[in-house]
């Protein structure tokens, strides 16, 4: 087996590795593991409507993994998706009914806000990494709690004291009739080839300009990439930005793609912290991303069907995801134990 | 209220708000100094909330009274036990210890609400009938002033935080163990050299974080809630993580990080009701967001510089340089 190979495999064990103790937990806990995982199948595939939800639910994980992925890659851990996502989701949501544009104008105006935010969220982490060094999963965790508590203040302000905003123009809004009709009735939205175009976004920045190379270069070797000339602090900041962009559009396709409005949250979406398990998975490259989220949003959009169909809470999926990140974190045991098996069979 | 009022009201409650952060900060602490990362604590704080609460209400009718204490030593094993999770990634695995504290967070609320729904068929837990008591030190509490701020309705877990911090304090700088748990994080080859167990150090520092941040979250539950829902812990550990930082990996630090965290928390609920012209004129916002907003001017050296030790979050793989 080749580096490559293992690497490939390294993810897929670690999915079956959480599957698997998945079910285990399942059947200790007196359920039926096969009933389960037929339930959760059918919720993400058992009819057109279920499909049309699951790729709705995977928009967001997309973004949200590009965020966390295009970080890694520059050498940056950036655990503040999930604020990005929210100061997006309301930015997003704000633009998209404070003003009366057509459409053309309209629709990216709010895109680009909700970007705006999200980088902004991103710049504080970036800007205090490059200038004062300070470690930037600290302060994305920080970042994120002020997310929480100023977007809930700011709901409420432009609300009149209510716990949701109000409706987004139509002329911002990412909702289709004609995806809806094709997939009987489901709230998928325009909002997929948002993602999708973002996935190719961020390939042409990282693989196509000097600026991707300077991006990666400076994650890679940060004194190297000094001596050759480039601008280390720019990079760093420049990084967090275009990473928060990301998230902030994660925002937006809640805000204008699934709910139109935005409520008062109580907690974290969880989109943000899930992206980090999308980029995992996905090996932080844009197409792997594209894979993990679809795992992610298969899986987070089905176990809804878990406790109707077979009568299982839906926080297992939780349990199985959670387990799915350790496996990953933990691939380099999962590494040796192959090239052992790989060795033992060379032997033979 | 007259300000003397405020004061016999915000500071008790500050002081019971701080005691799961104390606790799980020095957990925190103990965890760092050994060079292990452990953003995990908010799972940890989880874990101890819903074993706190669940034993509490199967077992009061055995223990009665001491009920809520017996539960916080359930609380303190469990999540010891989950913590030995992070160790093994962190120190065997040599996983990122982010992402495993990450998972760590994820699976703490996983299981606990997986396990939530299984017993009670619901969303969150029952209501205990035994809460952690509050109450009233003799002689103490008529010493005028200071009498009704600290020994007045006061909770006996705030007691034991504070004095874990000060064993703390002990144990990480008067005794041998505490030596050779710093050294590990600050140097790991060195002690490696000097022919100290490495992984021991970090797997029982690993645990005893887990353990105080059970005990945490079990009081955090116990004292404030009295159930256990999905949002019952939320934040808080990331907030006692926040309270370590700012008290620079040191426990008196965190100590003093976690109190006046906890007054921030009394200001933000309680902000409406207190009587003081400056302070209803703030918006709650800006209290709720103060902990995180100073521990980022902390973390940027406005506050004081914190160093980190300096080996945290690095594998330790032997041989290597």
């Amino acid at each position: 087996m080749s580096n490559r190979v293992i690497s490939l495999l390294v993810p897929v064990i670690s999915i079956i590795l959480g599957l698997l103790v998945g079910a285990i937990v399942m059947l200790f806990s007196g359920y039926d593991p096969v009933n389960g995982y037929i339930a959760l199948w059918n919720g993400i595939f058992g009819d057109s409507y279920a499909i049309g939800e699951t790729i709705r639910q995977i928009s967001p994980y997309i973004l949200a993994g590009l965020a966390v992925a295009f970080a890694f890659r520059t050498g940056l851990f950036n655990i503040g998706v999930e604020g990005q996502l929210m100061v997006g989701w309301f930015t997003a949501v704000y633009v998209g009914a404070a003003f009366e544009l057509p459409m053309i104008i309209h629709l990216p105006i709010t895109l680009l806000a909700a970007a705006a935010a999200g980088a902004l969220w991103g710049f504080v982490p970036g800007l205090l990494k490059a200038t004062l060094r300070v470690h930037e999963v600290i302060v994305t965790i920080m970042m994120n709690y002020v997310a929480l508590h100023v977007v809930n203040a700011l709901i409420k302000t432009v609300s009149g004291g209510n716990y949701k905003t109000e409706k987004i123009q139509p002329t911002a809004s990412l909702r289709s009739d004609f995806l809806s009709n094709l997939t009987d009735y489901s709230t998928l939205h325009y909002g997929i080839f948002v993602a999708l175009a973002m996935v190719v976004v961020m390939w042409f920045i990282l693989e196509k300009t000097k600026t991707g190379f300077e991006l990666k270069s400076v994650g890679f070797n940060e004194n190297a990439s000094q001596y050759a000339g480039m601008n280390v602090k720019k990079n760093i900041i420049l990084s967090m930005v275009i990473s928060g962009a990301f998230a902030g559009l994660a925002g937006a396709m809640e805000g204008l793609g699934t709910f139109g409005s935005m409520t008062s949250q109580g907690g974290f979406t969880g989109i943000g912290f899930d992206g980090i398990a999308v980029a995992l998975l996905g090996a932080n490259t844009p197409l792997g991303v594209i894979f993990g989220a679809s795992l992610f949003g298969s899986l987070k959009y089905g176990a809804n069907n878990m406790p109707n169909a077979a009568n299982i809470p839906l926080e297992i999926v939780s349990i199985v995801v959670a387990l799915i990140i350790f496996f990953v974190a933990s691939g380099y045991i999962i590494r040796v134990g192959l090239q052992r098996l790989n060795k033992k069979k060379e032997a033979k | 209220m007259s300000f003397l009022e405020v004061l016999y009201f915000i500071i008790p409650t500050s002081i019971a708000y701080a005691a799961p952060l104390i606790l799980t900060a020095i957990g925190g602490v103990f965890s760092e100094r050994s060079g292990v990362v452990n953003i995990g604590l908010e799972g940890l704080m989880v874990m101890g909330a819903f074993v706190g609460i669940v034993f509490n209400l199967a077992f009061v009718n055995v223990f009665g009274g001491w009920t809520p204490w017996i539960a916080l030593l359930a609380a303190m094993l469990v999540a010891a036990i989950f913590s030995i999770m992070h160790a093994v990634a962190s120190v065997s695995f040599r996983a990122d210890q982010v992402v495993s504290g990450v998972a760590i967070n994820m699976l703490g609320i996983a299981i606990a609400l997986f396990s939530v729904k299984l017993m009670f068929g619901k969303g969150q837990t029952d209501f205990i009938q035994q809460k952690i008591p509050r109450i009233n030190v003799p002689i103490l509490q008529d010493i005028p002033i200071i009498g009704p701020m600290f020994f007045k309705s006061l909770y006996g877990t705030s007691v034991l935080a504070i004095a874990i911090a000060f064993i703390a304090w002990f144990v990480i700088y008067k005794t041998p163990f505490g030596l050779r748990l710093r050294s590990v994080g600050e140097h790991p080859m060195a002690a490696d050299t000097m022919g100290i167990n490495v992984s021991k150090i970090r797997y029982t520092a690993v645990i005893i974080s887990g353990g105080l941040a059970g005990i945490g979250g079990a009081i955090y539950s116990q004292t404030m809630t009295g159930d256990f829902g999905h949002a019952t812990i939320n934040g808080q550990g990331f907030m006692a993580l926040a309270a370590m930082i700012f008290g620079k990996w040191h426990p008196i630090g965190a100590l003093g990080a976690a109190l006046f965290f906890g007054f921030a928390q009394t200001l933000a609920i309680s902000a409406g009701s207190i009587d003081i012209d400056f302070i209803q004129k703030i918006p709650a916002v800006y209290f709720h967001i103060l902990p995180y907003v100073l521990t980022i001017l902390a973390l940027a050296g406005f506050i004081g510089k914190a160093n980190a030790p300096k080996a945290n979050g690095v594998p330790y793989i032997k041989g290597s340089r």
